[in-house]
């Protein structure tokens, strides 16, 4: 094994791109939870957001018109865990499982005609002298426009629970839906605006896993990234920078792995390739075992029904 | 206005309704997804639904039924015991290609021995603890550390699928077959096959156990103290602990059921219809069992017939698949939009629908 073939600015480099699909499915999940719903459906929206921004692209040509594709197909499949979840006051975590089936179904049928197809690329962001700086230059300001969005999206999903008056009702929602409803607020229309948020931002990280970190389209492609943005939701203690921390952590793990295989490393590839999963096992120990503060953060009503008795 | 007004208690007759109600829902809508994808909707329904059972090839393919039947009904009724009880074990798929790994690996290290009174039990015991053990690291983490046994378990089935790889790849290759990837054939290893026993029917061990078990849970939760506590537990948390419930032993149970059921079921499967460890030999009946475990309202008798309803599906998509050429992705859709449906029926059991004006009290 060669470990000097790695070389470490281009693996920070590597890093966000492979940590910018969970890290926005990871952050819009994080809002739906603040609003009290478990949405266990997060793979199967980024995957219907994958096989969706995958085919505009190829169709329009436009990775740009991908997106927005990926974040509409993902926020209306969502739409069907709201209608049922908040209107036929069904089990969130059934009904998020049904998403996961019913997504990856769907994915399926719909990316028949697209296998072994190369989507159109999305250049870099141009930044000038920025990127010309060693080491930070590669590091930071040589990535598609997409990286920068979804750090924009953390900052201002932060920014919107902490300070604005919206962020507030929602956090209000989550923690007591009762009391929440008995000031005024309409508990279940901002629960369908969270969820829709959170599917759109599913479908963009699965779009930029078929378009540009992959870039491919194949069934089953999300390979449980969206059970992973679940559980780095659980490991940042619902805090959105946590996230961006956790993101990062895991897509650490998963480019280190895959450098390690490609360095031939003599651990057989199958063990490499597991790592992810078995890391994102082990950070939710630690974070849910006594001293952590996940289990004292929660929202209050994560998923629990609403049902206005009056 | 349309409102919900909550049943003081879930309505009977309508629990017996709503899966009815739902697969009727789910052809409509399936039929509609056909159409979209241009085939004809109610030839596509027949195909899947009744040719299978009296079609013109229907002695091939009702014994195909219980082959499909036996895995999703052994898995069901496992998952259906912690469903009850609130207890999400979703890496069934992980149980299972564990069981059968293990049940396969000790069929291969007793090759060529011929003592099929040892070899076989012997089989089905590392199927069940394969299934066991790998349950148990979420039930062990939920109860020591508090951890999520959704994610957890769920994680495990990605963990699962890599040995699956490793080992078809590596230990359990079958040393004489050319280079190429998975084990030695064991359905042609006579001490350790699961043979059909009653020719043309299907009915293989694995059925067999699928349906004690059926009957094992019937009589758990209606007869036995411990069922009751599972039953309660889901009602009630708080009720189950003041009634001395010890939660965390609840989810050793349940998990631990779940597991060693889907083992064997994925013991049973390899040395059966399957015949060998291969990289892609787990086919999703760990996931559709949950389907299975929900549209059979977590009921063993519901779980029985709900588990040939899906096999169905399975049988019927293939069908339809080679004379229709319905891809396999659109099953999947189908089994999932059942499920939706069924969520969204569910409704009509727990409120009652009032149509008008709320009265002011």
């Amino acid at each position: 094994m060669d470990l000097s073939t790695i070389d470490p600015a281009i693996l920070l480099a590597s890093l966000m791109v492979a940590s910018t699909p969970i890290l926005l499915a990871a952050i819009g999940e994080l809002v739906v939870e603040k609003s009290g719903v478990l949405n266990l459906g997060v793979e199967g929206m980024m995957i219907t957001g994958a096989i969706c921004g995958f085919a505009v692209a190829v169709e329009t040509g436009s990775p740009l018109l991908g997106f927005v594709a990926a974040a509409a197909g993902g926020a209306v499949l969502s739409m069907t865990f709201g209608v049922l979840t908040q209107f036929f006051l069904s089990n969130q975590v059934a009904t998020g499982l049904a998403l996961t089936l019913f997504g990856l179904g769907l994915s399926a049928l719909m990316g028949q005609g697209y296998v072994g197809i190369k989507p159109p690329g999305l250049g870099d962001v141009n930044l000038g002298p920025l990127a010309d700086i060693p080491f930070l230059g590669t590091v930071l300001f040589r990535h598609d426009f997409m990286i920068y969005v979804s750090l924009a999206l953390v900052a201002g999903v932060w920014a919107f629970l902490k300070y604005s008056r919206a962020g507030l009702i929602l956090r209000a929602v989550g923690e007591s839906h009762d009391a929440a409803h008995a000031l005024g607020y309409k508990v279940v229309l901002v629960r369908l605006a969270a969820i829709a948020f959170g599917g759109a931002c599913a479908g963009l990280g699965g779009a930029y896993l078929s378009l540009i970190r992959v870039p491919q389209w194949t069934e089953g492609m999300t390979a449980g990234a969206g059970w992973i943005a679940l559980a780095i939701v659980v490991f940042a203690s619902w805090r959105a920078w946590g996230v961006l921390i956790g993101a990062y952590l895991f897509g650490g793990v998963a480019v280190l792995q895959l450098n390690l295989q490609a360095a031939g490393a003599h651990i057989p590839v199958e063990y490499l390739s597991m790592s992810p999963y078995l890391v994102t096992i082990l950070v939710l120990v630690i974070m849910s075992s006594g001293r952590g503060r996940a289990a004292l953060n929660a929202p209050a009503s994560l998923g629990r029904s609403f049902h206005a008795s009056s | 206005m349309i409102r919900l007004e909550k049943r003081p208690q879930p309505s009977r007759g309508w629990s017996y309704v709503t899966p009815v109600l739902a697969v009727l829902v789910t052809m409509v809508a399936g039929g509609a997804l056909f159409a979209v994808l241009g085939k004809d909707p109610v030839l596509a329904i027949r195909t899947i639904f009744y040719d299978p059972l009296f079609g013109e090839f229907a002695w091939y393919f009702r014994g195909q039924l219980l082959v499909k039947a036996g895995p999703l009904i052994l898995i069901a009724i496992g998952l259906s015991l912690g469903f009850r009880a609130g207890i999400w074990n979703i890496g069934a798929e992980g149980q299972y290609i564990i069981g059968a790994i293990c049940g396969a690996a000790v069929g291969l290290a007793l090759y060529p021995m011929e003592a099929r009174w040892l070899v076989f039990p012997l089989m089905i015991l590392a199927g069940v603890l394969g299934g066991l053990g790998w349950a148990m690291i979420p039930a062990i983490l939920k109860t020591r550390f508090n951890t999520n046994e959704i994610l957890v378990s769920l994680l495990l089935v990605y963990v699962a699928e890599q040995i699956l790889a490793s080992m078809a790849l590596g230990l359990l290759r079958n040393p004489e077959g050319s280079g190429f990837p998975g084990s030695r054939n064991l359905s042609q290893y006579e001490a350790a096959a699961n043979h059909e026993l009653i020719a043309g029917t299907g009915m293989h061990w694995g059925v067999v156990a699928a349906f004690i078990a059926v009957i094992f849970a019937y009589v758990l939760l209606n007869r036995h103290m411990l069922g009751f506590q599972i039953r309660l537990t889901g009602q009630s948390p708080r009720a189950a602990r003041f009634a001395g419930v010890r939660p965390n032993r609840l989810v050793l149970f349940c998990l631990g059921t779940a597991g060693a059921l889907a083992g064997l079921a994925g013991m049973f499967e390899v040395s059966g219809p399957s015949g060998q460890i291969t990289i892609d030999f787990n086919s999703g009946y760990g996931f559709t069992a949950i389907i299975v475990a929900f549209l059979g309202r977590l009921h063993p008798v519901g779980i029985l017939l709900a588990g040939l309803l899906l096999a169905l599906t399975y049988i019927g998509g293939e069908a339809a698949q080679s004379n229709l050429g319905l891809p396999a992705a659109a099953i999947q859709a189908f089994q999932g939009m059942l499920l939706f449906f069924l969520l969204a029926v569910d409704m009509l059991t727990n409120y009652r629908i009032r149509i008008g004006k709320s009265e002011v009290a």
